[in-house]
């Protein structure tokens, strides 16, 4: 019995082994990967800690004795995994409040976390911090309708959320590919874009107020539900897009746009880049105030999609995919606008290809093409990802840029895929498993050239802990100096997200603030040198010249006077007498050594003049 | 060489949630998306692929129903359908509209338009009747092969794979043939922009079931339509005795 149970146990393990390779092997610890990340100067757990929180919220903390914490412990993309033993899942405000308190009063460190969906590995732990985990925390405490304004909880999920709202017509200002897991919470403390940022605006536009806990366990009530107060400083703000690290958020307001009564979305493919830029414009002229979604994504990512997703496109393979969305309250106006735009786009041969969807399912499926290129590209092992914003007409260019020194150096596939409207590209190089090499030869070079033209190094998915080191090439140091002044009113002990955003609070600063950029152990530093060489011009190429003739002349003049050697000249003499050695006397100073030179005009015994500090013997 | 009639019909959209009226007459459909049936969608693509591979001649689309349906069959002639025909039944009519209406108006279309082939899709997913493709080969006293999953062309004579609840079964029927697609027969294209284009000019013809002799006479009425029961939470029981008693308790054991 036992050999056919472990048999098909090991059938089990095969089968899921095949399916998808990346989930059998175990993500590499943070601490491990990165080595110069040094924990900062924080209490351990202990059972005494474990026993209060289970006093705060009994039934509700899970320890790594007990329960398995490896996916509270690993981010959605795989790069990163902490050590906590600890998770708490607290059910409201009150007890996220109680529970800060002590953490502050003990230095414990915090990681806060919502649907751990991140892509910067800002929502797991370092190294062993404890897991604030808000998922129990899904009550939606009111939806106006008149106003459009839902309060609810930060644990509740993002797709749930618009589900319940479009019953009443309104709908979630925000969607991203991560819908079905992340939480409110998490995507208001992160200022989360999406594929509808163009039409409805960011976090920061759309979240009206909050509350949040200070580090300190201070409730923070800045819950207003008004379109407009302006009332002093708009606190809420402070929190949004700041990855926990000045604040837990436990309740948000958000404003929600109407449910469009005629959504359309359009699939085109093109040929070029320069093809993609002008139907943006034509879009922006023929559908501007209908136009909710801009998307662009290449062959690779389709190709990504239809193998390792297993899904159909619905044209056949070409070099671009645009994704146009628009909504609308009449479908025949929105129709009318439609139609004018795709006969100017498909005359002037700007587009190859394309269909039209407006029916409920089949726009979901076409927008799931678009939404799971992430997992697809997860699928291929390891996914270098980056976010950046360009000026409009640079949208694409990382890819020349890097493609064939990546592909080169092993990389599987150097992609690139986002939100045209906004200017936001997500870069993307997968391979089979993670490599220092290609993670030398794309950071901090995408930066540096993100930087150069005068681009944001990350547009949406925020700094985390894989970005903080790059802060640097879009934010100027007193900007970085008065970030960490408010980091340290909010948060004076530093235990909110350590390690993340700005990297250690003041006083905890280790020697680590370049852990990334220098990771790459010096061998196989395959960066181009930091400092340019001195331009040559024809004058100095010339003197150069010269001298080197010069020293090969006299090496050869010396050649051909050198038509004997010491050995030859002197080996047939016998041995030196044997050398009684003694100190005559220790002679103080230079002067001393060199008039002790004039004495010794005696030929019977040989003096020796030692000069310890510069080496050197004279025999006198 | 084969000239196909396809019928399709206008539904709600499968991906839409559907509310039941407050008067309990119906569902709502007042603004509601719409689109075409599924399984009509895979007959369209299955006619157009056999007018691809030169097994037909001229594929046909027919629909009834209110203005609307020339919607559905713009997005036929989209997907390479040839031509149209609504047949315009609205008001009262449509309330009253069942297969059996269908079935005869297909089966006068057929003979009008000398079809060789009716397919259609095995059911519609707003009555999931299942009956227009089996009524209207009775009524033309043609053969049929319901749920297809696979149709292979033979000299005069169809082979089709059935999916049926024991399996796959195979059946050969002589054309002219009724035909009613079933899930996994293909996958339906995406209409192309120039085809979108193109299908503008294609000829859609209007009728009405007058017109072809059939008269939409109520055979039942609707009493009431209402929502599915909400269902109840389970409970968690402590052990296996108890399982046993609540399962004899409620009459399953």
């Amino acid at each position: 019995m036992q050999r056919i149970y472990s048999s098909s146990l090991q059938k089990i393990n095969q089968i899921s082994q095949k399916c998808w390779k990346s989930t059998s092997t175990r993500v590499e610890l943070t601490q491990v990967r990165y080595p110069k990340l040094k924990r900062g100067n924080y209490s351990v757990i202990s059972d005494k800690h474990i026993s209060t929180f289970e006093k705060i919220i009994p039934g509700r903390v899970l320890t790594s004795a007990t329960d398995d914490l490896e996916s509270f412990n690993t981010d959605w993309l795989r790069t990163a995994r902490g050590n906590s033993s600890v998770v708490l899942k607290p059910k409201s405000t009150e007890e996220v409040s109680e529970i800060l308190k002590f953490c502050n009063q003990q230095r414990l460190a915090v990681c806060p976390q919502g649907g751990n969906t991140g892509l910067v590995a800002g929502s797991v732990p370092v190294f062993d911090e404890v897991i604030l985990n808000l998922s129990l925390m899904r009550k939606i405490e009111s939806i106006d309708t008149a106003s459009g304004v839902i309060v609810c909880e930060a644990g509740c999920v993002l797709e749930e959320l618009d589900n319940v709202l479009r019953e009443k017509d309104l709908m979630m200002p925000l969607d991203l590919g991560a819908k079905g897991s992340c939480q409110i919470g998490g995507n208001v403390s992160t200022n989360a874009g999406g594929l509808r940022l163009l039409r409805y605006g960011s976090m920061h536009a759309n979240t009206l107020g909050l509350i949040a806990v200070k580090a300190d366990g201070t409730v923070v009530d800045a819950l207003n539900c008004l379109k407009k107060d302006n009332t002093g400083y708009a606190l809420h703000h402070l929190f949004v897009g700041s990855e926990g690290t000045l604040g837990v958020v436990t309740k948000v307001a958000i404003q929600c746009p109407h449910v469009p009564q005629a959504v359309s979305l359009m699939f085109l493919g093109l040929s070029d880049f320069a093809s993609v830029m002008e139907t943006t414009q034509r879009a922006k002229g023929f559908l501007g105030e209908i136009l909710s979604s801009c998307e662009l994504m290449d062959l690779e990512c389709a190709d990504a999609v239809v193998q390792n997703m297993k899904l159909k496109l619905p044209l056949e393979r070409m070099p671009f995919y645009m994704l146009l969305e628009t909504s609308g309250s009449n479908a025949a106006h929105d129709e009318e606008k439609l139609n004018a735009f795709l006969e100017a786009v498909m005359n002037q041969g700007l587009v190859l290809d394309g269909t039209v969807i407006t029916e409920p399912s089949r726009l979901k499926a076409v927008w799931h093409l678009r939404e799971c290129i992430a997992e697809a590209l997860l699928r291929d092992g390891y996914v270098y990802k980056y976010d950046v914003t360009l000026p409009a007409q640079k949208f694409y260019d990382l890819v020349p840029f890097f493609n064939d020194k990546l592909k080169e150096a092993g990389a599987l596939r150097c992609c690139a895929f986002g939100h045209l409207g906004d200017g936001n590209v997500h870069f993307n190089v997968t391979s089979t498993e993670f490599s220092y090499k290609l993670l030398g030869l794309i950071e901090p070079s995408i930066y540096e050239w993100t930087s150069k033209h005068r681009g944001s190094i990350s547009a949406e998915h925020g700094i985390g802990l894989k970005k903080r080191d790059f802060l640097k090439f879009s934010k100027t140091a007193e900007a970085i100096e008065m970030m960490r002044d408010i980091k340290q009113v909010m948060d004076p002990n530093g235990i909110l997200n350590p390690y993340k955003d700005l990297g250690e609070a003041r006083g905890h600063e280790a020697r680590t603030t370049q852990a990334f950029s220098r990771t790459i152990p010096a061998g196989l530093q395959a960066r181009e040198p930091k400092f340019a060489m001195p331009k040559e011009d024809s004058e100095q190429t010339a003197l150069r010249t010269e001298l080197e003739n010069l020293i090969s002349s006299i090496q050869d003049k010396q050649k051909e006077v050198n038509d004997a050697n010491l050995a030859d000249k002197c080996g047939d003499m016998g041995d030196a007498p044997k050398i009684r050695l003694a100190t005559k006397k220790m002679l103080k100073g230079h002067i001393n050594k060199v008039t002790t030179c004039h004495y010794s005009g005696d030929s019977r015994s040989n003096y020796i003049v030692q000069n310890r500090k510069l080496n050197y013997f004279l025999l006198i | 060489m084969a000239r196909v009639l396809v019928g399709v019909k206008r539904v709600i959209d499968y991906a839409v949630k559907i509310r039941v009226k407050p008067d309990k007459s119906g569902v709502v459909t007042e603004g509601v998306k719409h689109s075409m049936n599924p399984f009509d969608e895979i007959a369209v693509e299955e006619a157009v692929r056999m007018k691809e591979k030169k097994l037909a001649t001229e594929v046909i689309a027919v629909s009834c129903g209110p203005t609307q349906a020339q919607e559905t069959l713009r997005t036929a002639l989209a997907m390479g359908v040839d031509k149209a025909i609504h047949v315009e039944v609205t008001g009262k009519d449509l309330d009253t509209l069942q297969p059996i209406h269908v079935s005869k108006i297909l089966a006068k279309l057929a003979q009008d338009e000398k079809a060789d082939l009716v397919i259609v899709g095995k059911q519609a997913i707003d009555d999931d009747c299942n009956q227009t493709a089996q009524m209207t080969a009775a009524l033309l006293d043609w053969p049929q092969g319901t749920f297809a999953s696979k149709i292979e062309k033979g000299d005069g004579i169809l082979t089709i794979v059935r999916e049926i609840d024991g399996g796959l079964e195979t059946v050969k029927v002589k054309t002219p043939a009724v035909l009613s697609a079933d899930l996994r027969l293909n996958e339906p294209r995406y209409a192309t922009l120039p085809n979108i284009m193109k299908a503008k000019k294609k000829p859609l013809k209007k009728l009405t079931p007058k017109d072809l002799g059939v008269e939409i006479k109520a055979h039942q009425e609707v009493v009431s339509v209402e929502d599915p029961p909400v269902r109840q939470a389970g409970s968690i029981v402590p052990d296996v005795d108890t399982l046993a008693a609540k399962l004899k308790e409620g009459g399953f054991a």
